[in-house]
C-alpha cells in the first residue's frame, strides 16, 4: 500500500497516500466540526469549519480540501484553531435568529450544538441581519432562509446527487441566498420534492412538514425498508408515541442517504384511521376482521374451486411495480405453474 | 497559409514607410532600436508589455509584424521543442502579472509534464480592479501580443484550444480581439497546420459576466463551463486538472504580452530588467490625487518615489502627498514615509501590501485613511461571491464598523475588533479574495492608528474628511461677497452684502460647495 507517516495531535500515524485529512482524522477517532461536508459531493470547502493548523504552512487549512502528506504536523485543536472555529461559529450565530426554543430542528442541528461545544452565545455583532425571506410553496417541506448557514449542501445533492438542479444561488456576499431560478419560488421550479435537500441541511433552514409536532429527542428510529417500490430504499422512521413523524434516509445503505418523495414525505397515511391492519373476509355479506390463516386458507380453497369449476384460463393475475422483482417473478410462477395459465401481466407495461 | 518567408516579406513591406509615417506624427522617437513614444513621461518607463500601444495601428496586422510580431511564434515553431520553450520561459523568471506573481515557467512545466488527450491555455482578462485598466489597453491597443503569446504557450505545454475570458464591460477590447483573432485565421496564424509544422491552435471568446470574483482563476473556469462564478477549493492544481477537468494553464493578459518578447530577445536579456527575483517589467495604473495620471510600465525595483513623483509629479494641485494604495482594493495602504521603497513583488510584501494587478491609488493630505479602508473594504464586501463564512460574514461586519467610526459612532475597541476579524477572515477565507480583503484595514490600522483613534475617542477626522465629524464654518477673513450663499443647495448660509456671512449648523449638510467658491478662504472646516 502507498502511505504517508505523518503527525496528528503529537501521535504517529501511517495513512493512506491521496486521503483526505477530515477521513483520516474521523479514522483515528478525531473529530473535526463540519458544515458544508458530505462524503458523497465534490469538496466545496464553504463553511471553513474544519480548518486545521499545519506547522509551517502558514495559514489554517481545511480538513476536508487537503490531501495528507508525508511529514505533515497536523494539530486539530490548537489555540489557533479552535480560536478560528469560535470566530466563524460567531459570525455564523451573529446572523442568525436565535429561535432554538421554537424551532422544528433544536437537538438536531449543527450550529446549535457547534456553538454549544465551542461556547459561543448569542453573537459579536447582531447587527445588520440577512433580509428575510420564506418559500412556503412546496407542500411537503419550507425553506427559511434567515435560518439559512449557505453551506451548499441542498444545492450540491439537488446538482450533483439528484441531479435535478432545482435550487442555486442568488445574489453575492451578504445577500446571498439559495433560491430557484427567477425567484420563482419552489412550487414553480422543476422541483421534483425528492426531499433530498431536506435530509442534508445541518440546520433548520429546510423542515419537512410535520403534522405532529414533537422535539427531537423525543424520537425513536426504526430502521425499515421503503414499501414504494422495487428498489428497497432503507431508511429510518421516526416516531413519537409509536406514530410516524418523519423519515430519514440510511446512509450505510445501498440508497446512500437519498430518498424519493414517496419514501421521504408519505406516510402520514400510516395512521390513518381507514387503513387496513387486519385481513377482512365478507362473511353474510358484511366484511369482518379475521386471522392471515383464516384469510388465506378462504383464498387457496377459492382458487382450487375455481380452477376446478372453469379451469385455469379463468384466472388473470396484475402485480405492481412497487413489488420486488423477486415478488414478480414468483407470483408469474404461481399463475404459471400452480394455476396454470399465462393470463399474467405487470402494471409497468406501457 | 503564412510561409516564414511572407511574414519576412510583409514585415519589410510594411516597416520602412510605417516608421517614417509614425517619425512624422512627431508622438515617437527612436530609443537604440526601438520606436517608442516621446515625452518628460516615458522618459524613465521601459516598455515591453506596451510596446506597440499607442504607436501601432491594432486593426492592422502587418503593423502587428512589422515591429516583429508573430517572429517569436516562428521561432518557437521552427526552431524549437515545447521543452526548450518552457526552459527558456522558466529561465525568464517571467511572474505572473495578474496578482500573485507565481512563475509563469514554472506553471507551465506542470502542464507540459502532464500526459492528457486535451489541454486548454486561457487568457485572464476579466481585469476588475476598480481604476485597473492596463489589461484593457493592451486588448485594446495591441491584441496581437496576447494571441501571439497564447498560442506560444499552447505550443509549450500542448495545447490546441485557448480561451480569452475578457469582460463584457470592455465592448472595444472585444471588438479589437474579435478582429485581431479573424486577421490571424486569414493568414494562418491561428487554426491548423501553423507555418506548415503541424501545430493547430485556435483561440475563441468568452465574455465574463461582469463579477470581480470571476477573475479568480477557478471561478473563472466555473464560468466557462457554464455555472456560477465561485471559486473551488483547491483540490488539485489547475495545471493538472483545470477547465472541464484537463490540465489548464490560465495567465494574465500582461503575463502573455510579455512572452512574444522574451522569446524574440531571450531570457537573459529579460532578466537585464528589474530586480533579481523580480525580472521584467510592470505596468502601474497611476490613478487618484496624482498629477499625471495614467498607464506606466517601468522595470520592476524602480520606488514608488520615482513612480509617483519623477513620473506622476506628484499630488494633485499642490498638496501634500500622503500616501499610496498598490494592489487595487485588496492591496495596502503605503504611507509617506516609506516612499522609498522599490516595487516589487518582494519589497511590498514587506511592508503588508502587494503588487496585484497594477493599480496604484495616489492619496493627498484630504484623504481620511478610515474612510479610504471602508471605501476599498466596500468592494469586497460586494463583490464576496457570498461562499464562505469568513469572507461573507465577516468583511461585512468590519465594514460595519469602519462605517460607524466615521460617522463617529466608533467605540472603544473598535480597533481590536476589526485586528481580530481582519486576522480571521485572511486566514480562513476559501480564496485569494477574502484573504486579501483585509489588507486595506490592516495597513491603516498599522500605519494610521492615531487616525482611527481621533475618530473613536475625541470624534475628530484629522483629515476632515468625514462629514460627521467636521463642520464648515466662516471666519472673520469673509468679505461678503455672497458667492457662498448663492452656491448653498439648502440655503444655510445667510449675511448681508459686504458683511461677514453665517452658516446655519443645522441646515448644512456638509457638501463643501460654499468651501471651494469662496475668493478669499474665508469659510475653514473644523
Ligand atoms: C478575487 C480575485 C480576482 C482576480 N482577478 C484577476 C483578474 O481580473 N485578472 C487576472 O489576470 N488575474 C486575476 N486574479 C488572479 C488569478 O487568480 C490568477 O492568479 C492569474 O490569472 C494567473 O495568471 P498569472 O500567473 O499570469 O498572473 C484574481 C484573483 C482573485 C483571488
Ligand atoms: S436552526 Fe439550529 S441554531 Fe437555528 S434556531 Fe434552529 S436549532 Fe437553533
Ligand atoms: S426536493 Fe429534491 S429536487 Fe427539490 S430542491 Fe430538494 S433536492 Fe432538488
Ligand atoms: S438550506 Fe440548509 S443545506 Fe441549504 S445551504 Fe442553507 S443551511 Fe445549507
Ligand atoms: S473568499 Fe469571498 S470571494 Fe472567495 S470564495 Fe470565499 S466568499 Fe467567495
Ligand atoms: S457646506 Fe454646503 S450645505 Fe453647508 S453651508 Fe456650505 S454650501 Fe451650504
Ligand atoms: S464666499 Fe467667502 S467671502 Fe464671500 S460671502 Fe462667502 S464666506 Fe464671505
Ligand atoms: S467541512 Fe471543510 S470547509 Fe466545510
Amino acid at each position: 500500500m502507498n502511505t504517508v507517516k505523518l503527525t496528528i495531535n503529537g501521535k504517529q500515524y501511517e495513512i493512506e497516500k491521496g486521503t483526505f485529512v477530515l477521513k483520516a482524522c474521523s479514522d483515528i477517532g478525531i473529530d473535526i466540526p463540519t458544515m458544508c461536508h458530505d462524503e458523497r459531493l465534490v469538496p466545496s470547502g464553504s463553511c471553513r469549519l474544519c480548518q486545521v493548523e499545519v506547522e509551517g504552512w502558514g495559514k489554517l487549512h481545511t480538513a476536508c480540501t487537503t490531501q495528507v502528506k508525508e511529514g505533515m504536523v497536523i494539530h486539530t485543536h490548537s489555540e489557533k484553531v479552535v480560536k478560528a472555529r469560535q470566530d466563524l461559529l460567531d459570525m455564523l450565530i451573529s446572523n442568525h435568529p436565535l429561535d432554538c426554543l421554537t424551532c422544528e430542528s433544536a437537538g438536531a442541528c449543527k450550529l446549535q450544538d457547534l456553538c454549544y461545544e465551542y461556547g459561543i452565545t448569542e453573537g459579536t455583532y447582531r447587527w445588520e441581519m440577512s433580509k428575510p425571506y420564506y418559500d412556503d410553496t412546496n407542500p411537503f417541506y419550507t425553506f427559511d432562509a434567515s435560518k439559512c448557514i449557505l453551506c451548499g449542501l441542498c444545492v450540491r445533492v439537488c446538482d450533483e446527487l439528484q441531479g435535478t438542479n432545482a435550487i442555486g444561488f442568488e445574489n453575492r456576499g451578504f445577500e446571498t441566498l439559495v433560491a430557484t431560478p427567477f425567484g420563482e419560488g419552489l412550487e414553480n421550479s422543476t422541483c421534483v420534492s425528492c426531499g433530498n435537500c431536506v435530509s442534508v441541511c445541518p440546520v433548520g433552514a429546510l423542515e419537512p412538514r410535520s403534522k405532529m409536532k414533537f422535539r427531537q429527542w423525543e424520537i425513536e428510529t426504526t430502521r425499515t425498508t421503503c414499501s414504494y417500490c422495487g428498489v428497497g430504499c432503507q431508511m429510518d422512521l421516526k416516531t413519537k408515541n409509536n406514530r410516524v413523524v418523519g423519515v430519514e434516509p440510511a446512509f450505510d445503505a445501498h440508497n446512500e442517504g437519498l430518498l424519493c418523495v414517496k419514501g421521504k414525505f408519505s406516510y402520514n397515511f400510516l395512521s390513518h384511521p381507514d387503513r387496513l391492519t387486519m385481513p377482512l373476509v365478507r362473511k353474510d355479506g358484511v366484511l369482518v376482521e379475521t386471522t392471515w390463516d383464516e384469510a388465506y386458507n378462504v383464498i387457496t380453497s377459492k382458487m382450487k374451486q375455481t380452477k376446478e369449476d372453469f379451469g385455469s384460463d379463468s384466472f388473470a393475475g396484475l402485480t405492481s411495480a412497487r413489488c420486488t422483482n423477486e415478488d414478480n417473478y414468483m407470483f408469474q410462477k404461481m399463475f404459471r405453474s400452480t394455476l396454470g395459465t399465462n393470463n399474467v401481466d405487470h402494471c409497468a407495461r406501457l | 497559409m503564412i510561409t516564414k518567408e511572407k511574414l519576412f516579406e510583409i514585415k519589410e513591406k510594411t516597416k520602412p514607410s510605417l516608421v517614417e509615417k509614425l517619425l512624422e506624427g512627431d508622438r515617437v522617437e527612436f530609443r537604440g532600436d526601438d520606436l517608442v513614444l516621446k515625452g518628460e513621461y516615458y522618459k524613465k518607463q521601459v516598455r515591453i508589455a506596451l510596446k506597440n500601444c499607442d504607436i501601432i495601428d491594432p486593426t492592422d496586422i502587418d503593423e502587428y509584424i512589422a515591429f516583429d510580431g508573430y517572429f517569436a511564434l516562428l521561432k518557437a515553431l521552427t526552431e524549437q521543442e515545447p521543452g526548450d520553450v518552457v526552459a527558456e520561459i522558466t529561465e525568464s523568471l517571467l511572474r505572473g502579472r495578474g496578482g500573485a506573481g507565481f512563475p509563469t515557467g514554472r506553471k507551465w512545466n506542470e502542464a507540459y509534464k502532464f500526459d492528457a488527450d486535451k489541454k486548454y491555455i486561457i487568457c485572464n482578462a476579466d481585469e476588475g480592479d476598480p481604476g485597473a485598466f492596463m489589461d484593457r489597453s493592451i486588448l485594446e491597443k495591441d491584441p496581437h501580443s496576447v494571441l501571439e503569446g497564447m498560442a506560444i504557450g499552447g505550443y509549450a505545454i500542448g495545447s490546441d484550444q485557448g480561451y480569452i475570458y475578457v469582460r463584457a464591460e470592455y465592448p472595444m477590447a472585444v471588438k479589437r480581439l474579435e478582429i485581431a483573432i479573424k486577421q490571424a485565421k486569414e493568414y494562418g496564424l491561428l487554426g491548423n497546420n501553423i507555418f506548415g509544422t503541424g501545430f493547430n491552435f485556435d483561440i475563441e471568446l468568452r465574455l465574463g459576466s461582469g463579477a470581480f470574483v470571476c477573475g479568480e482563476g477557478t471561478a473563472l473556469m466555473e464560468s466557462i463551463e457554464g455555472r456560477r462564478g465561485m471559486p473551488r477549493p483547491k483540490l488539485y492544481r489547475t495545471a493538472h486538472k483545470g477547465l472541464w477537468g484537463k490540465p489548464t494553464i490560465i495567465n494574465n493578459v500582461e503575463t502573455l504580452a510579455n512572452v512574444p518578447a522574451i522569446m524574440n530577445k531571450g531570457a537573459k536579456w529579460f532578466r537585464s530588467i528589474g530586480t533579481e527575483e523580480s525580472p521584467g517589467t510592470k505596468v502601474f495604473a497611476l490613478v487618484g490625487k496624482v498629477e499625471n495620471a495614467g498607464l506606466v510600465e517601468v522595470p520592476m525595483g524602480m520606488t514608488l518615489r520615482e513612480i509617483v513623483f519623477d513620473i506622476g509629479g506628484g499630488a494633485q494641485d499642490g498638496k501634500e502627498y500622503k500616501a499610496v494604495q498598490t494592489g487595487g482594493p485588496s492591496g495596502g495602504c503605503i504611507p509617506a514615509d516609506l516612499i522609498d521603497t522599490p516595487v516589487d513583488f518582494e519589497s511590498l510584501g514587506k511592508i503588508w501590501s502587494i503588487m496585484g494587478s497594477g493599480g496604484m491609488v495616489v492619496m493627498d493630505e484630504n484623504t481620511c485613511m478610515v474612510d479610504i479602508a471602508k471605501f476599498f473594504l466596500d468592494f469586497s464586501v460586494d463583490e464576496s461571491c457570498g461562499k464562505c463564512v469568513p469572507c461573507r460574514e465577516g468583511t461585512k461586519r468590519m465594514h460595519e464598523i469602519l462605517d460607524r467610526i466615521t460617522k463617529g459612532e466608533g467605540v472603544e475597541g473598535d480597533i481590536e475588533r476589526l485586528e481580530n476579524l481582519s486576522k480571521t477572515v485572511s486566514s480562513t477565507s476559501l480564496c485569494g479574495l477574502g484573504q486579501t480583503a483585509p489588507n486595506p484595514v490592516i495597513t491603516t490600522i498599522k500605519y494610521y492608528r492615531h487616525e482611527y483613534e481621533a475618530h473613536i475617542k475625541d470624534k475628530s477626522c484629522p483629515a476632515k474628511s468625514c462629514k460627521a465629524l467636521i463642520k464648515y464654518e466662516i471666519t472673520d477673513d469673509c468679505i461678503g461677497c455672497t458667492r457662498c450663499a448663492k452656491v448653498c443647495p439648502v440655503v444655510a448660509i445667510t449675511g448681508k452684502v459686504k458683511e461677514k456671512h453665517l452658516i446655519d449648523q443645522a441646515i448644512c449638510i456638509k457638501c463643501g460647495a460654499c468651501y471651494d467658491v469662496c475668493p478669499v478662504d474665508a469659510i475653514s472646516i473644523i
